[in-house]
């Protein structure tokens, strides 16, 4: 029997497992992809500092090694059950059933798929792209050209794509693709001196440390120039550019723009597997799927289910700081309920 | 028979935007304007589904107006207009039909809207029920479904391609010719998934086009409102923003040289066609490179052309944009002679030529 199985190698579930060793409690991590790491072994640097995704996921992996930890690739976690004796019994899509007196969701969080936006034409034209495409177009280093193979002329950011989106049902926000969106405008202007760079946005949402700073510097050093306004449709025009057309409500005015290269910023959804793992042990979620926990502000990484805990973007969408911050607690979480069973 | 409709097409976006569309045992619901500006497209669709292809199509002298125009203008309400169509499923009822076939965009969007209303707060149903009952002493069932009768020719555009006389291929060049196509705001905008391919990359059309050898043309202004907007065009103050948007969707389209405009709803083909003249007039312009427009034909229209119907019989000749450069692409040959008498071979009176928008 494991003290604590972790659903999830991303960054949640690798800070919990670390987190969890250093209290002299070992966990066990599945993973179903074929590394560890989620998503930030997709992007290429940071917000706000500006660190090297990458370097962040082996720092994660060269802990992992340290602390020996046992971690479990390839494998895709499908149900959980609860036993009469409060214990849990994992099923993944590996043929060996793994039991665990408790259970930690670190299953992250899903890209919204931007075809469901079709006016934004994403997966019909190709100079439509989303945030995490962009982002792993730096991160492998591909150069940034319009289809035609002419040099970017112009770029447009879209920002809530996904989200605060009575269409497509999600009525929150993703909180973390405003600054996505500038941290990224800043990286093509630093790349593409001549590329003109425009963000349409509904409100600017610079909550975090570091945010409001990087918004006004993508304004007065990099010339990003922000537009109030939600884009109300993409289309493709003779040469191959894209046209959008929009309001810009501070001034008053339709725009109607025509560009080389769109970037969807794209909202972070719960993953199919919440509900599928909440049904199979009786965790509350909300209307979005995102896990509740028992107490928002007190007790933010424990569920409704005694023994199963929820740690990173599995509860709503989390910068890195936050979801490392929020990790480290559910792990202590983790802890505390497991510090009597093992006294006994 | 009804048939669950797959498109076949590279773009995946409106595979999740497939419907139910009834293409036998129909009642009919006549729009009120077409008559007037496309004269024989009713007719037309009748005849092509009950003569060509041995369908059951009833055409009820007792259907009228859904008043939509009306309702879309505010001096309708949203009551009467509901209490009219419960008249009209009265009456498919009476015939001892279940499908509707509507051939107005704005009718279509007002049954829809009328039974999603009625899904979302069944006391509204009961209340018309009961409304209707009072005023007629009729009952009525509801459809089993509706479609737009663009929806039907859709459904039958495969078996009307086995049939054609013509095919939308250049006969000068070999290439296939360039349409554009306007699905008309009411038909996808508010209830994308009830019409075919949804909103964005509507397919009704286009599936047409493609199926009888055109090429559709994916402008940036594709999507824009015709213009026609009810109140735009009602009140006569109104009419340069109707126009507007018409101009601004001819700039978009001019640089594809399209060889003609295909339209779905009414409206749309009046004011596509009109305004090419109103244009013509006010700036001498014109959106093709011969002074003579782009052609605007409804579906029923191309229907007959491709199935060999005389063009005049069709009624191209009552269009402001006259379609000779079209049937002469597509090899059709017609007798300039004819095109204005009747059908016992009188001579009927010319319009008046205007001044930039060539006549043939
Ligand atoms: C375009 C974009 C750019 C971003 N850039 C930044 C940035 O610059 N700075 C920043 O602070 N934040 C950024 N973020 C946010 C960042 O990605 C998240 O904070 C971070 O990924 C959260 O980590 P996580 O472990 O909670 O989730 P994830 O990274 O989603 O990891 C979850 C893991 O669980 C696994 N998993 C899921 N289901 C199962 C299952 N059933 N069985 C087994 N394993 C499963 C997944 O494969 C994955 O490895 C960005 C987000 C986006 C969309
Ligand atoms: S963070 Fe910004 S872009 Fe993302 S949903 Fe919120 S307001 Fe929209």
């Amino acid at each position: 029997m494991i003290d604590v199985i972790i659903i999830g190698g991303g960054i949640a579930g690798l800070e919990t497992a670390c987190t969890l060793h250093t209290q002299g409690i070992e966990s066990l991590i599945l993973e179903k992809e074929k590394e560890i790491g989620g998503k930030l072994t997709q992007w290429d640097s940071l917000f706000p500092s500006n660190r090297n995704a990458k370097e962040l996921v082996e720092t994660y992996k060269d802990e992992i090694q340290k602390h020996t930890i046992t971690v479990y690739v390839n494998t895709k976690v499908i149900a959980i059950k609860k036993q009469n004796d409060g214990t849990f019994e994992i099923f993944t899509s590996r043929e060996i059933v793994f039991k665990a007196k408790t259970i930690v969701i670190a299953s992250g969080y899903s890209i919204f798929n931007a075809e469901r936006k079709e006016e934004y034409g994403y997966a019909i034209y190709p100079n439509v792209i989303t945030s995490a495409d962009l982002e792993h177009m730096f991160a492998t280093k591909k150069e940034l050209k319009a289809p035609s193979g002419r040099t970017l002329e112009r770029v447009a950011f879209i920002h809530c794509v996904g989200s605060r989106d009575e269409k497509v049902g999600n009525h929150y926000c993703s909180r973390l693709c405003c600054v996505t969106g500038v941290k990224q405008a800043i990286k093509i202007r630093q790349m593409l001196p001549e590329t003109h760079v425009f963000n349409f946005y509904m409100d600017l949402r610079m909550y975090g440390l570091g945010f409001e700073e990087m918004y006004r510097e993508a304004q007065e050093k990099h010339g990003v120039q922000f537009i109030r306004g939600r884009v109300s449709e993409i289309a493709q025009t003779n040469e191959g550019r894209l046209q959008l057309k929009a309001e810009d409500t501070l001034a008053a005015r339709p725009v109607r723009m025509q560009v080389d290269m769109v970037v969807l910023l794209v909202g972070m959804e719960a993953p199919e597997c919440n509900s599928i793992l909440g049904k199979s042990c009786n965790i509350q979620y909300n209307a979005a799927q995102f896990i509740v926990p028992q107490d928002i502000h007190y007790s933010s990484g424990i569920t409704s289910a005694e023994g199963v805990f929820v740690s990173g973007t599995s509860i709503a969408p989390l910068s890195v700081f936050d979801t490392i911050n929020h990790a480290r607690s559910t792990a202590l979480a983790v802890s505390n309920f497991l510090m009597p069973i093992q006294n006994e | 028979m009804i048939l669950i409709m797959k498109t076949i097409t590279k773009k995946q976006s409106w595979n999740s935007y497939q419907k139910e569309i009834a293409n036998d045992n129909l009642y009919y619901a006549r729009s009120c304007i077409r008559q007037n500006f496309f004269p024989a497209s009713e007719h037309m669709f009748l005849h092509i589904l009950q003569k060509e292809l041995g369908k059951n199509v009833f055409d009820d002298p007792n259907h009228t107006t859904c008043t939509g125009i009306g309702y879309h203008a505010d001096v309708v309400l949203f009551d009467t207009i509901q209490t009219v169509i419960a008249r009209h499923f009265a009456l498919m009822t009476e015939a001892g039909l279940e499908h509707m076939a509507i051939s107005c965009v704005t009718s279509f969007g007002l049954y829809t809207e009328v039974l999603h209303t009625w899904e979302h707060y069944p006391e509204q149903l009961e209340k018309i029920r009961d409304f209707l009952y009072k005023a007629t002493k009729k009952e009525f069932n509801l459809p089993k479904s509706i479609a737009h009768t663009s929806d039907v020719i859709y459904s039958l555009r495969d078996e009307i391609a086995q049939k054609a006389q013509h095919t939308l291929i250049n006969k000068h060049t070999g290439k296939p010719l360039r349409a554009v196509e306007h699905i008309g705001c009411h038909y996808a905008k508010m209830f994308p998934s009830k019409g075919v391919g949804g909103a964005e990359f509507p397919q009704v059309l286009a599936g047409m086009i493609e199926s009888w050898g055109g090429e559709v043309v994916d402008y940036p202004e594709r999507r824009h409102c015709c213009g026609f907007g009810f109140r735009n065009y009602l009140v006569q103050a109104n009419r340069g923003y109707s126009m507007s948007n018409s101009k601004k969707k001819f700039e978009s389209m001019e640089v594809y040289k399209p060889d003609f405009i295909l339209t779905n709803c009414p409206g749309c083909s009046m004011f596509m066609d009109k305004w090419q003249y109103t244009i013509a007039e006010i700036d001498g312009k014109t959106y093709d490179s011969y002074g003579k427009g782009i052609p605007v034909l409804t579906y029923e229209e191309l229907t007959g052309l491709v199935l060999g119907y005389n063009p005049w019989d069709l009624g191209l000749q009552m269009h402001q944009v006259q379609s000779e450069s079209l049937l002469d692409k597509m090899g059709i040959s017609y007798d300039p002679h004819l095109k204005y008498t009747d059908k016992h071979g009188n001579q009927l009176p010319k319009p008046v030529s205007p001044l930039h928008l060539t006549q043939t």
